[in-house]
């Protein structure tokens, strides 16, 4: 059967894409659109992190399984979103300026953990197609993904640092992650009252 | 003290009044119209234009920054600390019926309302380059006055080191204030000298027009070689004080905000560099300038002092 969940999702996905180019042509983007840029692309890196993060406790809680087969799409919108981010403030921002940059990832812990997220997600996204789960083997493969709790670790933190004052904003996204991460521990205690049997005793 | 002209205005660059301010309309009454149409209840309504205000030499010719920017792109944490909270959340906000309490080491205090505080002065636009310690920038044509004018007017006796500034505490007409994200009421803080600084104005316009909700009406203090978290806006007391007063954004985070705040390339935020700067509009970065390119006229104000000490 042809899964028509997933073009959909896929569409929906780059709506947030659709909707910065929208504002930066009809002059939407502000007095500062460089900025702007960075922080919803930047934002929506995070979302789409948390989304793939989501899809494991959504299977738990409800015991609707389908979902699995979009974690990997999920994963490289974040992904995808990652690299807008982190071209925004490449060419946009710095403008190729290599000193600056090597500069800012050697000197800003806020950069410095930003951009080790990135460099972390690009094994994560390469290794994302079905040969290479294959060629790698399933339980190595399981062991390399896992570095996705050091990304939205360092993903959390990079907003975190950059803040001035009102860290309202990163510590939601730090509370999300941790209930994230809880959420898929082997057995927290509270999971088990909530989550329902999965079919044909899965595990998860 | 000598205080040499800015050595870049050639009057032939100065657009004139009338053409500069009938292009202004014009384009306000588009902006007005069109954000009528796309916006309702979001567009900033024109203060009243402030009559009888001169131009003045120490104005700086570069392109003004548009009002829609200088308008809509906002540090004022009093109204939310997204840069477009102030515009959208300051509506409630009542800059009149207003009045100054002045106190501390001077022989007249007291509490003047807004009229008798403004009236005696000669209002000047004062065309500012303004860095924000985020490192972007604007160029600003205020209206204001010299805050040595003001302040003399209450006979700072010797005692008087340094001016404190607070800023209004009304959380009900200023959402911001309900969090506590910075200590509230807002306060800043000058040294005697700095503060009788021909640069340094008490602004109570833009654009020729009275200073909006967001830009700090109705009274601010400008001081364009600072950062500009260092131009406390909305002002109800000024006290002369013997000792260096408290500000909020050092108590905050002392290691990254001093007390002098003085635009320097040369020395980093602890978390970005301040050697480069964006002024809103342009795509590339800039070279910041040392005092914000206002070191001619003030860097004697710091001669002898380590500047990294006293950043």
């Amino acid at each position: 059967m042809r899964d028509r969940i997933k073009p959909m999702l896929f569409a929906a996905a780059l709506i947030p894409f659709a909707l910065l180019l929208f504002r930066a042509f009809t002059d939407g983007l502000g007095a500062n659109p460089i900025k702007e840029i960075t922080h919803f692309t930047g934002d929506w890196t995070l979302n789409f992190l948390f989304i793939t993060l989501a899809v494991t406790p959504f299977r738990r809680l409800t015991g609707v399984n389908a979902v699995a087969r979009y974690r990997r799409m999920f994963g490289l919108f974040a992904f995808f979103y990652a690299c807008l981010h982190f071209l925004t403030y490449f060419v946009l921002d710095q403008f190729f300026d290599w000193g600056e940059i090597w500069r800012d990832i050697a000197k800003r812990p806020y950069i410095t953990v930003g951009f080790s997220a990135f460099v972390l997600l690009i094994p994560l996204a390469a290794t994302s197609t079905n040969r290479m789960v294959q060629r790698i083997g399933p339980a190595h493969w399981r062991r390399l993904h896992r570095a996705v709790y050091a990304v939205g670790t360092l993903g959390v933190l990079h907003y975190l640092w950059l803040v001035k004052a009102d860290i309202r904003p990163p510590v939601i996204y730090g509370v999300i992650l941790i209930a994230l991460l809880i959420l898929r521990l082997p057995s927290p205690p509270f999971a088990r009252v909530l989550r329902k049997p999965l079919p044909g005793g899965q595990g998860v | 003290m000598l205080i040499r002209r800015p050595p870049d205005i050639k009057p032939s660059e100065i657009t004139d009044r009338d053409m500069y301010y009938s292009r202004r309309q014009f384009i306000a009454g588009a902006a007005v119209a069109g954000g009528a149409l796309l916006w309702p209840g979001r567009n900033a309504t024109a203060g009243a234009k402030l009559p009888n205000v001169t131009p003045h030499k120490l104005s700086t010719n570069e392109e003004q920054t548009p009002w829609e920017y200088i308008t809509t792109y906002n540090n004022f944490y009093e109204f939310g600390s997204e840069k477009s909270d102030p515009a959208d959340y300051s509506g409630k906000f009542k800059p009149r019926p207003w009045s100054v309490a002045v106190k501390g080491e001077c022989a007249k205090p007291g509490v003047v309302n807004l009229e008798d505080l403004v009236s005696p002065h000669t209002l000047e636009e004062r065309v500012y380059r303004l860095r924000c310690v985020e490192a972007w920038s604007m160029v600003i044509p205020w209206v204001g006055f010299p805050l040595a004018d003001l302040l003399q007017r209450f006979e700072p006796t010797s005692n008087a080191k340094y001016v404190a500034f607070t800023t209004v505490m009304r959380p009900e007409e200023m959402p911001g204030q309900k969090r506590r994200v910075l200590e509230w009421p807002y306060c800043e803080g000058l040294r005697i000298d700095e503060a009788m600084h021909p640069l340094a104005i008490m602004a109570v316009g833009l654009y020729g027009e009275e200073l909006p909700n967001q830009n700090g009406a109705p009274l601010r203090l400008v001081v364009p070689w600072k950062y500009g978290f260092k131009s406390i806006k909305s002002i109800v007391k000024i006290e002369f004080t013997r000792h260096q007063p408290p500000t909020t954004w050092n108590i905050s985070a002392p290691d990254e905000y001093g007390f002098y705040s003085n635009v320097n390339p040369e020395v980093d935020h602890p978390r970005w560099t301040q050697a480069k700067e964006r002024r809103i509009g342009d795509f590339l970065k800039r070279e910041t300038l040392m005092f914000n390119g206002y070191a001619d006229q003030v860097a004697s104000l710091y001669s002898g002092m380590d500047l990294r000490k006293y950043y």
